[in-house]
């Protein structure tokens, strides 16, 4: 049903695969649409308890398709508000875990579109680029805000202001990926991830992905009363009950995610 | 009580009524306002309600005027009818009205929002007045409220594009007392207003009468008024009582008197 995308739900994971392979699964007006539709899909499905945006082929994403706006006149700042931002605030708003299986080369927009994920498994055989800057651009959707909160300022600005290529070992050394995968087994692994993390609290690991970006813009007062809050509705969730129980019963919890 | 468009529970001394035409995103009808007047002053005048919790549902709070219902009016039809003026009504309550809100706080839900004393608002909550773009303005004290409450450019802004704000940008305005997550709104609204609720009454009832008198009287006449109602306050037994539970250093026990 979808056209520059797959998606399927299985045994709690939502797959959205960039399915553009011949563009290197670069962005299109069509493309965001249909990844915001998605992942509001995936985000309502309480079948759904885990989400990974990975590509087909070669890359994960090579960031906006160039040969889209070749003559035509962009309103870059009105681009980005109508497309991209929509996009990134839609992962952010999606209580839910968010894996960017990075299979390729993720670039520009790619790369923040990684970077706006809550985990990042990598490929051995991908790389990042922050390649805004070959083209004379800033980082876009979300790359100046994730980057820096990820990988320290310091790295970010080196970063973004060379437009450098990361290898998948450099990206993992500095944080940026959380775990390098085989190339031949990359699907596998990260299926295997994404089923651990679609078992676990859902609910919970919402509130956590809530508390902490907020928190990443809170100060501590504020922060320890916002955690309270979540804790107020953790500890009202079945999975909480069950956690216990379970403890107490000395046997491994079974978590529905509600 | 048989209401159709609201419903209306107590909980210990707080009065709790929810808006309730959910199918509408409780779009605020003539008879809805009637039936809600109605509750705010039943509650007003039953002694054992110490605070009033005016609420949605998480998706609306209110997310307008009932458009339908006012689409063919005519301007003498608008005047005869003057469907805006039970609406002052509200503004008559004695008791501290806080407001529970999440979802859309848009146009008329938004007028009625600003008509409480304290609001609660989740992290969802959307308000504006939207009423630009339909060819009209706000009619319930919206271009009058939110200026007093945000200040003229802002309410400007917000009232010229009809674009709603989200409940942080409302916090920096000190349009909202608070912004909690969208599954604790009602619930801490409830844990204040319990607290209010446990407040002397009468006293309660002075600081609100004074604190809006300080949104359209000339300060003068607003400390004039306060100073009367604190000198007033010395007839009531919770005066008695407060002050001396404070010097015997005990927790008072207020009679309500």
């Amino acid at each position: 049903m979808y056209e520059t995308i797959l998606y399927d739900v299985m045994e709690g994971i939502a797959t959205i695969t960039l399915n553009r392979p011949e563009k290197f699964n670069a962005f299109t007006e069509k493309m965001h649409k249909e990844i915001i539709d998605a992942l509001k899909q995936a985000g309502k499905s309480s079948d759904v308890r885990c989400l990974i945006i990975t590509g087909t082929g070669k890359a994960f994403n090579a960031g906006q398709d160039l040969s889209d706006m070749q003559g035509v006149e962009v309103d870059f700042g009105e681009f980005l508000r109508k497309r991209y931002n929509p996009m990134i605030m839609q992962i952010r708003n999606t209580e839910k875990p968010v894996i960017a299986a990075v299979n390729g080369v993720a670039a520009g927009a790619g790369m923040s579109l990684a970077l706006a994920c809550d985990i990042r498994l990598v490929s051995e055989k991908a790389f990042f680029t922050n390649a805004f800057i070959n083209i004379g651009l800033v980082p876009d959707s979300g790359g100046c805000y994730f980057l820096p909160r990820i990988v320290g300022i310091g790295k970010a600005l080196e970063l973004a202001m060379t437009g450098e290529k990361i290898s998948a070992e450099e990206a993992y050394r500095i944080g940026l990926a959380n775990k390098i995968c085989s190339a031949e087994n990359f699907e596998a692994e990260v299926k295997e991830y994404a089923a651990r993390l679609a078992k676990l609290p859902t609910k919970s690991i919402g509130l956590i992905k809530r508390a902490m970006y907020k928190g990443v813009e809170m100060n501590l007062e504020e922060t320890l009363e916002y955690e309270a809050y979540c804790q107020d509705i953790a500890g009202s969730t079945a999975d909480h009950k069950e956690g216990v129980q379970a403890f107490l019963e000395k046997r491994s919890p079974v978590f529905t995610g509600k | 009580m048989g209401y159709d468009y609201i419903k209306a529970e107590r909980e210990g001394a707080v009065g709790v009524i929810a808006l309730n035409r959910p199918e509408v995103l409780n779009a605020l009808n003539l008879q809805l306002i009637d039936e809600l007047v109605t509750e705010l002053e039943r509650m007003d005048r039953d002694d054992s309600i110490r605070a009033i919790v005016l609420t949605g549902n998480e998706r609306a709070f209110a997310a307008g005027a009932d458009i339908g219902e006012m689409a063919d009016e005519a301007a003498i039809s608008m005047l005869l009818k003057d469907q805006f003026a039970v609406w002052d009504r509200i503004a008559g309550i004695s008791k501290p009205i806080l407001a529970a809100v999440s979802g859309f706080a848009l146009g008329g839900g938004c007028e009625l929002m600003m008509n409480c004393d304290i609001i609660i608002a989740s992290e969802t909550t959307k308000i504006g007045q939207p009423e630009i773009k339909l060819g009209v303005m706000p009619g319930a004290g919206g271009t009058q409220r939110l200026t007093k409450a945000v200040g003229k450019v802002k309410a400007m802004e917000m009232l010229l594009t009809g674009e709603p704000i989200s409940a942080d940008e409302a916090l920096r305005y000190g349009l909202v007392n608070k912004v909690v997550p969208v599954e604790m709104y009602f619930h801490e609204t409830m844990k204040l207003a319990r607290k209010i609720a446990e407040q002397p009454p009468i006293a309660a009832r002075l600081i609100k009468k004074s604190v809006l008198k300080a949104i359209d009287n000339p300060l003068s006449e607003g400390l004039d008024y306060e100073r009367n109602c604190f000198y007033l306050l010395f007839a009531s037994e919770d005066q008695k009582e407060g002050m001396r539970a404070f010097i015997e250093k005990r927790r008072p026990k207020f009679s309500g008197r």
